[in-house]
């Protein structure tokens, strides 16, 4: 598909243009100012306006691309390129390039719909409310990067990115522990890039291109770096930003104490980072070693399904209960892909997607009742179903989601990956299921604890949604998570087509030791 | 004889002015007059330099060989030049507080400034040393240039250390004149290439005191004793001016001296394992020491030391074909996108102590991400250059150094220096955090700083995009630095 204009760079910089404009507009209210109206503490009101139409901008060329998407070819479209360093002796050449694949498209338009009702989830916030606006769409702008990059060190670039904002959207509009979490998200994910920029570098050299299309495993020459140990560097990096147990610590932490958008995007889609490149990167570019490493990666995701999901029964704290159940949810990705066939791995990028949507919507539940109740302690809640039913509906909603109630989205996702995973990995798909038993029990669990139960008065006084922007969440994403329920192939059928050239790299792979040894 | 001299022509316009600037403090009361010339000299080095380059004279000796103008020589003559240039800018503030002492202040920079220029283009041994100690004169004197007990105590610190490392330095020269009987570096390199079998240990011994003089001028562990005292007790556009200027030359002669006289396989085995260890080495204890850290010019000190680690990968770093340099092309870049980072930072330092009675506490910092919007956004994007994060100019030096590192198979060296980027990621977040999270302590009301002076705002832009545009463009400053390492090469 080719556009015929840079449409993919206009949508990755587009939230950068609406943080830049924010940036450059006045911050205090003047009177002759047609664009300041007059709130309290004197905060100008535009920023959410601008952040709004910049993200709903970036949403649409995105729908507009996954509707004119190719969905016969294989390979990367809409790809935008040229060369940014070619000195010939440096010995290598970075380009611009980025482009969406079957694998990349979801994921990129979860990211724009996760944006905008990132925005509309923070309309009430009131608090340096320039600064985190703008903050907001530079997330934005690195996340569409790292799912588009088609070059490592562009995809590198984007990675870190992503940094500055999530410290600074947590550190300063986060409750608790805010300071003590935002730095060890930082020093988390700055350790694990560590890694991963010298397995980028290494790989660069044995590849002589840093572009993804061309390296691959049985050209590498000379690596200076074994090819495991790259491998393993660049896992290092995925499985603390996945996370997978034991690096998941940051996790509960920057969650529980991020304000309710900046969880939304760190759930929905900063996770999914890992995830995708675990496909698109490892077991792309190396698959000999991929092959060799999936009982290793089937462990680890049933151990994290499984932990996961015991630590998650003892939370008291209803924001952290679903923070944790993301390590659960995200040891299904590890255990798909560890598959290695076309289903698991089609199985694990459709819970990239359907865990974003349906834990991001969680968590704008759980933050719509903190708005209220300014607790978040399940001991303290009860009955809420009686003041607020509508968030109740949306809660109850999303928390059957989330256990994989069938003709919902995430129903789709894990039988598709125990489908896949089954026949090669059957032990690990065997533990996992009691990870989908407790996922039932916390969840029903919970929400028995805070929404159902005789009604208490102490919270009479609460008012249900009464925003047009609550609205618009719930009903939307509701909406979205049915869809893909009763019709996942509308964007299945993308994913299994960027999956599929993965899958029959492996098999070669494994075909060609087989045959060798 | 003549057209030697006009190669020798953008040092001489800084030591001609700066002779002219010490007489002229004697008439000339006006502080922006004394600054205009000072900057007009270095422009017109600038200048010069450029001539030189079009002109077609790169390549061409001077005086016998001593000296050489080639793109090598001009890329760090513009650098140092350029950073002269802002460290002058901004010193405004350090002028008015010694009236008395206008000229000299500004001369002894040109000075220094000329040294560091000659130590570039120097090809002799004596020739360096010479560059080095008029440099270094200069520089001990403007480090205790305020008089009081830190610069006092800084100076002189500075003083006696450079002293002893000149001595070894020195030392290191006549082991290779005793060895080679020359002290011109291409003899050196024909000699050791025809006769230098069975002699490698006396030529190490040599070449070890030499990286242990040039090391302590590039502030590399363990001859970074000096750094931190120096640079709190210098005037604070001066410690920008050092931890710029001074280390851009030392790595400028080590890449002179090291490549062209020691290149040979014979030494070059030996000497590139010793610069992995002072690389690793200096990049730990600076990292470490900078976390420690309260005062940000204390803690930019050590976060100079670790940086010349970073930078030292590069010199161990010859690649298996050793007609590309590559280590040597990306020290020249990431000198050059450390220089606009740190003067970046420095601008926005000076700035803030000038407000706020000259505190360079780190936790004074609270509430200016509020007062001063702009100052604490530049700040931060300086200190993400530093970290190494996008979109900077060391973001890409550091991808470029490691990159030599993994084609020259130390892999573990770019290990090392990746791993080291999360360590300073602790304390480079530090100054950010205060700015733009901690409470200010006088609550939200405080007032906003006053506007900076046209000058210092011009420096403050030219740095700053500097550091953008390098992050984004890295090509063009590629290629020059390329070819400012072909010509040593040839």
């Amino acid at each position: 598909m080719d556009p015929g204009f840079p449409v993919l760079s206009l949508l990755i910089f587009l939230p950068l243009l609406g943080a830049l404009l924010i940036a450059f507009l006045p911050g205090k209210h003047t009177p002759t100012d047609w664009l300041v109206r007059n709130t309290p503490g004197n905060a100008v009101d535009y920023p959410k306006w601008i952040a709004l139409g910049a993200s709903l901008a970036a949403l649409i060329i995105a729908v507009v691309m996954f509707i004119i998407f190719d969905r016969s070819a294989a390979g990367f479209q809409f790809i935008d390129e040229f060369e940014w360093i070619s000195a010939e002796a440096v010995g290598f050449n970075v380009n611009y390039a980025f482009g969406v694949d079957g694998l990349s498209m979801p994921l990129v338009f979860l990211t724009a719909l996760l944006s905008v009702v990132s925005v509309l989830v923070s309309w009430r916030i009131n608090l340096r409310t320039k600064e985190y606006f703008a903050w907001l769409l530079v997330l934005e702008t690195s996340v569409l990067g790292v799912f588009t990059s088609l070059d490592l060190i562009f995809f590198f670039l984007f990675w870190e990115l992503e940094l500055l904002p999530m410290f600074l959207l947590i550190s300063i509009w986060g409750s608790g522990n805010r300071n003590y979490s935002a730095l060890k998200f930082v020093l988390y994910t700055v350790f694990g890039s560590a890694f991963m920029l010298a397995g980028f570098l290494a790989l660069g050299v044995a590849a002589d291109t840093f572009d993804i299309r061309e390296i691959r495993q049985d050209t590498l020459s000379a690596a200076f770096l074994p090819v495991p140990v790259i491998f393993a560097f660049i896992l290092i990096a995925f499985s603390i930003k996945l996370p997978v147990v034991p690096l998941h610590t940051w996790l509960p932490d920057a969650h529980t104490d991020a304000p309710t958008a900046v969880s939304v995007m760190l759930a929905g889609v900063l996770l999914k980072m890992g995830g995708y490149g675990i496909l698109r990167l490892l077991f792309t570019l190396m698959p000999d070693v991929g092959a060799d490493a999936d009982l290793a990666l089937a462990i680890i995701g049933a151990v994290s399904i499984v932990y996961g999901a015991i630590i998650t029964i003892r939370q008291t704290d209803l924001k952290r209960l679903i923070a944790y159940s993301s390590v659960s949810h995200m040891g299904f990705v590890l255990l798909g892909v560890s598959a290695l066939g076309v289903t698991g791995m089609t199985g694990a990028a459709m819970q990239l997607v359907t865990h974003g949507l349906i834990t991001g919507m969680l968590f704008v539940m759980v933050g719509l009742v903190y708005d209220r109740t300014h607790t978040r302690q399940i001991s303290e809640m009860r009955g809420l179903m009686h003041h607020i039913p509508l968030l109740g509906i949306g809660m109850v909603f999303a928390g059957l989601a989330g256990l994989g109630l069938p003709a919902l989205a995430g129903f789709v996702a894990e039988i598709t990956i125990f489908l896949g995973a089954f026949g090669s990995q059957t032990a690990a798909v065997s533990v996992s299921l009691v990870g989908v038993l407790l996922a039932a029990a916390y969840i029903l669990w919970a929400l028995q604890r805070t929404f159902f139960g005789p009604r208490d008065e102490k919270w009479s006084h609460l008012a249900d949604a009464n925003h047009w922007s609550e609205y618009t969440i719930i009903a939307g994403l509701m909406a979205l998570i049915v869809l893909l329920g009763v019709y996942p192939a509308l964007v299945m059928d993308l994913l299994e087509m960027g999956v599929e050239p993965i899958a029959q790299q492996i098999e070669a792979a494994v075909s060609a030791a087989a045959g060798g040894g | 004889m003549l057209s030697d001299v006009n190669l020798l022509g953008p040092e001489l316009v800084l030591l001609v002015v700066g002779a002219f600037l010490l007489i002229a403090d004697l008439f000339l009361r006006d502080r922006r007059i004394l600054m205009a010339v000072a900057v007009a000299a270095l422009l017109g080095s600038i200048i010069y330099s450029a001539i030189l380059l079009t002109e077609g004279h790169t390549g061409n000796q001077a005086f016998n060989g001593v000296l050489v103008v080639d793109k090598f020589a001009i890329f760090f003559q513009i650098l140092l030049a350029g950073a002269a240039m802002a460290a002058v800018l901004v010193s405004s503030e350090t002028l008015q507080r010694t009236p008395s002492r206008r000229g000299e202040y500004l001369a002894l920079i040109l000075f220094s400034t000329a040294g560091l220029q000659l130590l570039a283009g120097s090809r002799d041994l004596i020739m360096i040393f010479i560059a080095l100690e008029l440099t270094s004169i200069s520089q001990y004197i403007l480090v205790g240039f305020h008089k009081d007990r830190w610069g006092s105590e800084g100076g002189l610190k500075y003083l006696l250390t450079g002293a002893v490392a000149s001595a070894v330095l020195l030392y290191g020269m006549a082991i290779l004149l005793g060895l080679t009987g020359s002290t011109n570096l291409s003899e050196i390199a024909s000699y050791i290439a025809w006769q230098g079998e069975g002699k490698e240990e006396a030529l190490m011994l040599a070449a070890v005191f030499l990286i242990a003089g040039f090391g302590f001028k590039a502030a590399v562990a363990p001859f970074q004793m000096w750094a931190p005292d120096a640079y709190t007790g210098a005037p604070t556009p001066i410690a920008a001016y050092l931890s710029v200027a001074s280390k851009a030359a030392a790595f400028a002669v080590l890449i002179r001296v090291f490549f062209e006289a020691l290149g040979d396989d014979l030494l070059a085995e030996h000497w590139k394992t010793i610069f992995a260890a002072l690389a690793t080495f200096s990049m730990f204890v600076g990292n470490f020491f900078a976390i420690r850290q309260n005062n940000i010019k204390r803690m930019l000190a050590y976060s100079s030391v670790a940086q010349a680690g970073t930078l030292m990968i590069g010199l161990a770093a010859i690649s298996a074909d050793r007609s590309e340099l590559l280590g040597a092309s990306g020290i020249l870049f990431y000198l050059a996108g450390y220089t606009v980072t740190n003067l970046a930072a420095f601008t926005v330092i000076i700035l803030i102590a000038n407000q706020r009675q000259g505190s360079y506490d780190i936790r004074q910092y609270a509430g200016l991400g509020r007062q001063a919007p702009w100052l604490a956004l530049i700040l931060s994007f300086a200190l993400i250059s530093l970290i190494g994060l996008p979109p900077t100019a060391i973001f890409f030096g550091k991808i470029y150094l490691f990159e030599t590192a993994m084609q020259s198979g130390l892999a573990w060296l770019a290990v090392v220096g990746t791993v080291n980027t999360v360590i300073s990621a602790a304390y480079y977040i530090r100054p950010i955090k205060a700015m733009f999270i901690d409470p200010s302590p006088e609550g939200e009301d405080a007032a906003p700083l006053p506007r900076p002076s046209n000058s210092v705002l011009a420096t403050m832009g030219v740095v700053t995009a500097g550091v953008l545009v390098i992050g984004l463009h890295p090509g063009l400053l590629i290629n020059a630095a390329e070819a400012a390492v072909a010509a040593v090469l040839s």
